[in-house]
């Protein structure tokens, strides 16, 4: 086979495994019971397909071939293992074996074991932390860098975290299955919270020079989606609308080189009217139930945004009212740092200032808290304090775009 | 009268008792007629602790902490998994009341040659 053929073959399969190992993955946990195994078996299957694939070509169903070859590895090393073993001391062999019979490749099934594996990895006996970290690391393929960088926290704390979760799961033999509809809505809540975590990773990705990660904002819409289709409670509703209205606004929100660029600056144009739209229905329909909760309040709140021609036409009383219900439902530094700023567009940035004030010191870490404070300070002309602010944020701030956003704004201030 | 003899071990010694040792001493009480049961746990971070209160039961990670609280009794179960042994465990009756620390069993590995000599060592 020619050069170029070989290394279009390696291009497919390196965007295969971009693309569908986790799916791979979520089916070979199911097959192999085991999340180590299932992740070897990964490895050794696009290891195969590299091998194969430039001499026998490109199968016609890649996500089969993986979970079969993937399988067939495990099960092969297995009985290689199992020769220098008892088989009585590996009672999951039986088992393996047995499944064989099970068909692969239906899309459904499919389906169904990445939703497994969500709601394994949030499972409420583990921590919260530990959901959250091991649904990133597994069903979205994050790297622990990037998992650690999103929470702020060191990359070995974070790798040990996801190493303790996933054997809990398996000494404490923690089922790979979708809950009883019984067990749902109370399952339902961390699962929620971690689609939306794995969404703001793709949305505002914690480091890197690209401002967004759209297949990482894609999967969770997808998760969102699927969860919907299942269980289709307001707060799945609501989630969903809000991930939808963010979407909206991603080809707005940077120009050409990646610089991000502030709602009020956005070229509304460009926001993409079909997703405002059923962003806007699901809100509707979620909004009016007596069971919607903090996701539908945030939804309401894009959707002021989004329904607003311009940024003059944005009602921020309304927002405002919004922000005051959300905090009400849930009470954090971080609603209650967004809330400033809606003040601050309602009644300007003196009153963004004291409202902001009145927050403890639990914002000093966060970027958000000092690139706020700058940008009041600089509305009042306060520059030698918003200078301070921006080079706080600035520090804080790893990721590229946001960074010398942040710097612009800096430089962009008289000297004093 | 029956006791039960709980065993204590700080993480870094977790495993410094070889299970060899465990399983010869066990057999030697088997032998004497003195052991009813016996089974070592899987580490602290595989406990998990229910709670009932309000009719709600919660779920967390971990063993239970609250201090004040002393083992009151125990109960070794038999589940399909974790969730029957949490759907069991928050029927407890003293769930409602304090927690139920659900941990899981292992099994003894056992080197047949290595307990020889700690039976005969005993």
């Amino acid at each position: 086979m020619p050069a170029q053929d070989i290394a279009r073959i390696h291009a497919e399969i390196d965007a295969l495994y971009r693309k569908e190992s986790r799916r791979v993955l979520a089916t070979l946990i199911r097959l192999l019971g085991d999340f180590e195994r299932a992740e070897e078996a990964l490895h050794d299957a696009f290891r195969a397909a590299v091998e194969k694939w430039p001499v026998e070509g490109v199968p016609q169903n890649p996500v089969a071939w993986m979970v079969s070859a993937g399988r067939f590895k495990s099960i092969d090393k297995q009985r290689r293992d199992s020769r220098f073993e008892h088989l009585e001391d590996r009672p999951d062999i039986g088992e393996t074996l047995a499944d064989q019979t099970t068909p692969v490749d239906e899309q459904e099934l499919l389906e169904d074991d990445r939703l497994r594996l969500v709601f394994t990895c949030c499972h409420p006996a583990l921590a919260s932390d530990a959901q959250v970290a091991l649904t990133l690391r597994e069903v979205c393929g994050l790297t622990t860098e990037e998992i650690a960088a999103a929470f702020l926290t060191p990359a070995p704390t974070l790798a040990q975290r996801i190493v303790r979760a996933k054997n809990k799961i398996r000494d404490a033999n923690i089922p790979y299955e979708v809950p009883s509809r019984e067990e749902l809505p109370a399952r339902l809540e961390s699962v929620l919270r971690v689609i939306y975590l794995v969404f703001n990773e793709g949305y505002l990705a914690s480091s890197g020079e690209t401002a967004t990660r759209a297949d990482l904002s894609a999967e969770a819409i997808r998760l969102g989606r699927l969860v919907l289709e299942l269980l289709p409670e307001p707060e799945v509703r609501g989630l969903l609308a809000l991930m939808l209205l963010h979407e909206s606004r991603r080809e707005a929100r940077a120009d050409e080189s990646g610089e991000l660029i502030l709602l009020d600056e956005q070229d509304r144009s460009r926001w993409n009217r079909e997703f405002i739209a059923e962003g806007s229905r699901l809100v509707r329909e979620a909004v009016s139930s007596p069971r919607a909760g903090p996701y539908t309040i945030q939804a309401a709140i894009a959707a002021v945004h989004a329904e607003a021609l311009t940024p003059a036409d944005t009602d921020w009383r309304e927002i405002v009212g919004l922000y005051d219900v959300l905090l009400a439902l849930t009470p954090s530094p971080i609603v209650a740092l967004n809330r400033a700023v809606a003040v601050s567009m309602r009644d300007g940035p003196e009153a963004g200032l004291a409202a902001l004030n009145t927050l403890g010191a639990e914002l000093d870490g966060y970027q958000l808290a000092h690139a706020a404070r700058a940008d009041f300070c600089r509305r009042l002309e306060r520059h030698a304090e918003a200078r301070i602010a921006y080079r706080r944020a600035i520090e804080l701030t790893a990721q590229g775009p946001a960074r010398r956003f942040l710097e612009r704004r800096l430089a962009a201030l008289p000297a004093s | 009268m029956k006791y039960l003899c709980l065993v204590y071990l700080s993480a870094e010694k977790w495993n410094a008792c070889p299970d060899s040792a465990c399983a010869a001493y066990a057999g030697q009480l088997q032998d004497s007629g003195h052991m009813l049961d016996g089974t070592p746990l899987h580490p602290v971070h595989t406990a998990t602790t229910v709670r009932v209160r309000n009719g709600q039961t919660s779920v967390t990670d971990g063993p239970f902490a609250e201090t004040k609280e002393a083992l009151a009794g125990f109960y070794l179960i038999d589940a399909r998994d974790l969730n029957e042994a949490i759907q069991i465990a928050s029927k407890i009756p003293p769930a409602k009341y304090g927690s139920i620390e659900v941990r899981p069993t292992r099994e003894l590995v056992v080197d047949q040659a290595e307990m020889a000599r700690y039976a005969a060592a005993l």
